[in-house]
């Protein structure tokens, strides 16, 4: 299995401000992997470090030559008031080359083929406002399809959304990570999301963990990388995580923890 | 019958009215970004910037599209060196630098005596200041802003719907947004005579905002918006000349007008469409946003 992206002690800064620490992360052909922490951990940087689009103040990137990323934002960024139809959401995948606005026959049958292989056939005409939140996220994996993608990378996919939603992104990803596509996902759902994943890295600023959720979904990894006691419990054997209602001696020992 | 083709026998009305349709597509076409991009506040900033350099322009007898040109130009880049140094925010920047700019020229106009009447047409728009030389200036101008729309179709709309993505997916966003800018302020510039500097911004608005409620399309906003931005400027040109009143009100009126009609016809639907267009809000059936 060959290396996509190796990541070596990267740090990135925003003003100065580190909001990634010291992080290494490999990520190979046909990894699965879901990246956990808490609001403000740095998941979202380490994404754009992956992408490129924020340049490490310490620490090295390095892609394959060549590499062709996917990228899906988190939906909850997107103008749902914007003018655009399914199809034009997916046709913007396709910049370069052809000039002219309207799509060539070619790319019209392309668009289709990626929205017939999302379950979205027959909505290309739909604005994307008038689609259910499973339907929206997979709009934005299908633009990031079009771009014939080894790595596809997503920000919070199911940041917001009902369970329903959750469980129709959790089997697309998983298709299509059996079809041979590399998958890098942020998560904020533990449960819903992180435990359903092959490999799991924790962070909070820095890397606090990595491994399969049996390894990292812990309740030390997750007090280390959350900052707040958690217990874990087995069910159906999997991995659940829940909150430990906060004692007073919880909060004394979590401050002297930070003073020491 | 003579009365409604009284004003075709006059050559400035001729000129007129040409400059004002070709004024009106060239907003619209313009305002679809600027509104979806939410730069209105800019394009509205800029007039009254440029406004400064119209005015500098006339005092030293200088060329006015090169003097208010290199004025706009001038404000902009103080604008974004305002900006970056990240202690007021770029609508304060805005606020500061073209009202301002905005400012001075009011006193140059009052302190080198040029006629109020003058200084009404720069700010309210006129039929009279506008020669044949103005005519193919607008028409060049609105030709090379629809090629650029054209050729660049694309990669404008992802860059607007989803600036992000659009530079990760290798479009160079930093040249189309700079392109956008000097496409906003040689529209301003062009326009400016016709529709006035006050009024000028509620061309660039009103248009993309009517096409939005009529459609849920972006190439069919794009034409409607272009459409409807030219039968306000020949419509609104045309009643001007017949209540003698400036052109650039006139203009805007029947925008207004139409924004009213079809308000009332699209009922609280077109409106929703609009909401928040500038803005990346929510969708329905979401209800956090988190970014980390």
């Amino acid at each position: 299995m060959s290396t996509l992206v190796r990541l070596d002690r990267v740090t990135c800064a925003y003003d100065r401000h580190p909001v990634l620490v010291n992080a290494t992360l490999e990520i190979g052909e046909g990894d699965f992997t879901g990246i956990v922490g808490p609001s403000g951990s740095g998941k979202t940087t380490l994404l754009r470090a992956v992408l490129g689009t924020v340049r490490p103040v310490a620490g090295g990137v390095w892609r394959l030559p060549g590499l062709a990323v996917g990228y899906v934002p988190q939906i909850e960024t997107v103008n749902w008031s914007f003018p655009v139809t399914v199809n034009e959401t997916v046709l913007m995948a396709r910049t370069s080359g052809r000039r002219l606005p309207w799509p060539s026959p070619a790319e019209r049958r392309e668009v289709e083929g990626v929205l017939d292989r999302l379950g979205l056939a027959g909505l290309g005409g739909r604005h994307i406002r008038e689609l259910s939140g499973g339907q929206q996220q997979r709009v934005f994996i299908a633009r990031a399809l079009l771009r014939r993608p080894v790595l596809l990378l997503l920000d919070e996919p199911t940041a917001g959304v009902d369970v329903r939603t959750r469980h129709e992104v959790l089997h697309l990803l998983a298709d299509l990570n059996a079809s041979g596509l590399a998958i890098v996902l942020t998560t904020h759902d533990l449960n819903g999301m992180a435990a359903h994943l092959p490999h799991l890295v924790c962070l909070n600023t820095e890397v606090t963990g990595s491994g399969s959720p049996a390894e990292v979904l812990t309740p030390e990894v997750l007090e280390l990388t959350y900052g707040a006691p958690m217990d874990v419990i087995e069910h159906g054997g999997m991995r659940v995580v829940l909150d430990r209602p906060d004692t007073v001696e919880n909060v004394v020992r979590l401050r002297r923890r930070e003073r020491a | 019958m003579d009365i409604l083709l009284e004003p075709f026998q006059f050559g400035f009305f001729r000129h007129g009215i040409v400059v004002a349709t070709l004024a009106g597509a060239l907003c619209g076409l313009v305002g679809v970004y600027v509104v979806l991009r939410g730069m209105s506040y800019i394009g509205h900033g800029l007039s009254h910037a440029i406004f400064g350099g119209a005015a500098a322009a006339a005092v030293i007898n200088f060329n006015f599209y090169l003097g208010a040109g290199l004025w706009g130009l001038a404000s902009a880049l103080m604008i974004g060196r305002v900006t970056r140094r990240r202690i007021i925010g770029s609508d304060a920047a805005i606020g500061v630098i073209t009202t301002a700019s905005f400012a001075l020229g009011l006193v140059l106009f009052g302190f080198f005596g040029v006629a109020r009447k003058s200084v009404d047409a720069v700010l309210f728009g006129s039929i009279l200041g506008v020669s044949v030389g103005d005519v193919w200036v607008v028409a060049v101008v609105t030709l090379v802003a629809a090629a650029v729309v054209f050729l660049r179709y694309r990669a404008l709309l992802f860059v607007t719907f989803d600036p992000e993505v659009a530079e990760v997916s290798g479009v160079n966003t930093a040249r189309l947004d700079a392109l956008l800018m000097l496409m906003l302020a040689t529209s301003i510039l062009v326009t400016m005579k016709v529709i006035g500097v006050v009024l000028i911004a509620a061309m660039l608005v009103i248009p993309p905002v009517v096409a939005r409620m009529l459609t849920a399309r972006f190439a069919r906003m794009l034409w409607l918006s272009v459409a409807i931005g030219a039968a306000c400027g020949a419509v609104g040109m045309y009643l001007s000349y017949h209540l003698d009143v400036s052109s650039g009100a006139t203009i805007v009126l029947v925008g207004g007008i139409l924004f009213g009609a079809v308000f009332a016809l699209t009922g609280p639907k077109g409106l929703r469409r609009t909401a928040g267009l500038d803005s990346h809000d929510a969708p329905l059936n979401t209800a956090t946003r988190s970014v980390s």
